[in-house]
């Protein structure tokens, strides 16, 4: 068991015996392979349960707004940087948030090795190296190769809010080129961005995983189930699909911290990143904001300058 | 020639145009006033405007868009206050922000960029609205009808 695991252990214990938190939300052992569940710890006995490394791919600020009483969170960058958003929007309160941030080296995308392998049927994980049994055969795997693309591309690694940190601070990668991905997007041409889209629409089954694992997606009703007006039929149509998609980033726009929590949730693996990821780099270059990164600066849509670019008129 | 193509030709007269249906949202206290200028000025613009009356262009929500495309608009013109002058002193201004990602993102998802419009039209500027009436309704009309990035099948009953 590694030193991190452990410090963890005993600050969890710490804070449960001292009264301090009514529950510890973190990681334990899932039932499937390669894939860590949310637990809720109430009792100092049951600390040992929980884990952590790179199978705790879920956004555990998901839960904190859902529970209620004083709470400590292990918490990785994206999980802090969703809490911050959060905390901005009144949803959680800091006074009753003890945050044990960790730092991530990234997460494994389950997808990338069932993709190899077929389903899996167990695994090992040591040092970079997780070796797969699958239904189509078993395969040694490097983490640096499974690793989801979120991950890959993270710029917040360590937290950006918390009480106490576990572990050694993980370093940031120096990108070339910020959001690489959707320059290439917008390089092609219109019609070659609409079947790309289009084609990406076309798989998804609208069965709001994306939206449930989403930590900013707290809406009392969403509009994809308001039946006045209904928004939505409920049928099965690719251009639905795509107002259910796109309407869902722009409710994000400003607010998305790119954990990719709905990318691994989904189970038609549509690309949602390509769409939220669009919204966030122009949040960036229009309005200079990130979401989530301090507390001091609210959501780019809760503010405005009067210099704001207007290039988006209609020609006259 | 054949008995269909005749049947078509008689239905379809040679110099009928293609009509677009535009859903123009305007903000009561500056364009929804320059529309009802330009009328009671007589100033002639295109009928292809379905004007929805809204309390202030802050108050679109992005869904509204969408949702007349779904059914079957051939365009969106969203008109508000110029910004600096909105009755709830910063409402276009939030919308400003709003609009822009707005547009950003329907263009990257390939969405023609004359499909959704927005602009800025005073309750003085009755000539100005009818020119951007023109301008919309006559690039809508170069795209064609409403190519189904956005629309609903037909019979899918969307509009409760």
């Amino acid at each position: 068991m590694s030193k991190v695991i452990e410090e963890i252990h005993a600050a969890a214990r710490q804070l449960l015996e001292d009264g301090k938190v009514d529950v510890v939300i973190g990681f334990e052992k899932g039932t499937l392979p390669l894939k860590a569940t949310p637990c809720f710890i109430r009792s100092p006995q049951e600390v040992e349960k929980l884990i952590w490394d790179e199978t705790c791919d879920n956004n555990l600020a998901n839960y904190v707004r859902q529970i209620k009483g004083k709470k400590a969170i292990v918490a990785k960058g994206c999980d802090t940087r969703a809490l911050v958003v959060l905390m901005q929007e009144n949803q959680v309160a800091r006074e009753d948030l003890y945050i044990l941030g960790v730092s991530c080296n990234g997460v494994i995308n389950r997808k990338k090795i069932e993709a190899e392998t077929g389903e899996i049927l167990s695994a090992e994980l040591a040092e970079g190296k997780i070796s797969v049994q699958g239904m189509n055969g078993s395969k040694e795997f490097a983490f640096a190769d499974v690793k989801d693309d979120t991950c890959q591309s993270c710029r917040y690694p360590n937290p950006v809010l918390e009480d106490a940190h576990f572990g050694d601070k993980v370093e940031t990668g120096n990108q070339e080129v910020p959001f690489a991905d959707v320059v290439a997007m917008e390089e092609k041409s219109l019609l070659e961005r609409r079947a790309y889209f289009q084609e990406e629409m076309a798989k998804c089954i609208r069965c709001y995983a994306c939206r449930n694992a989403c930590p900013m997606c707290y809406c009392n009703e969403c509009f994809v189930d308001c039946n006045s007006p209904k928004w939505l039929t409920g049928g099965v149509d690719p251009a639905e699909n795509m107002m259910f998609q796109v309407g869902r980033s722009l409710h994000l726009a400003g607010r998305c911290v790119d954990c990719g929590a709905c990318v691994r949730a989904c189970p038609q693996g549509v690309d949602i990143r390509a769409l939220s990821r669009k919204v966030t780099k122009d949040c960036l270059t229009m309005y200079r904001h990130e979401a989530g990164v301090t507390l001091e600066d609210p959501p780019a849509l809760n503010q405005f300058s009067t210099e704001d670019p207007q290039g988006f008129l209609v020609k006259e | 020639m054949v008995m269909g193509e005749i049947q078509e030709s008689v239905n379809l007269p040679e110099n009928q145009e293609f009509q677009p249906k535009i859903v123009a949202f305007l903000c009561n206290w500056c364009s929804y006033a320059g529309a009802d200028l330009a009328g009671v000025s007589r100033i002639q613009y295109p009928a292809t405007i379905r004007t929805i009356r809204i309390p202030c262009s802050g108050r679109i929500n992005p869904l509204y868009i969408l949702k007349a495309m779904a059914n079957g608009a051939d365009g969106v013109l969203v008109s508000g206050c110029h910004p600096g002058d909105c009755h709830y002193i910063s409402g276009n201004f939030v919308a400003r922000r709003k609009f822009a990602l707005i547009k950003s993102l329907l263009t990257h998802v390939g969405l023609e960029e004359d499909r959704v419009n927005f602009s800025w039209v005073s309750a003085a500027e009755g000539g100005r609205f009818a020119e951007v009436v023109k301008g919309v309704t006559d690039r809508v009309s170069a795209l064609g009808p409403n190519n189904g990035v956005f629309k609903v099948a037909e019979r899918r009953g969307t509009d409760e």
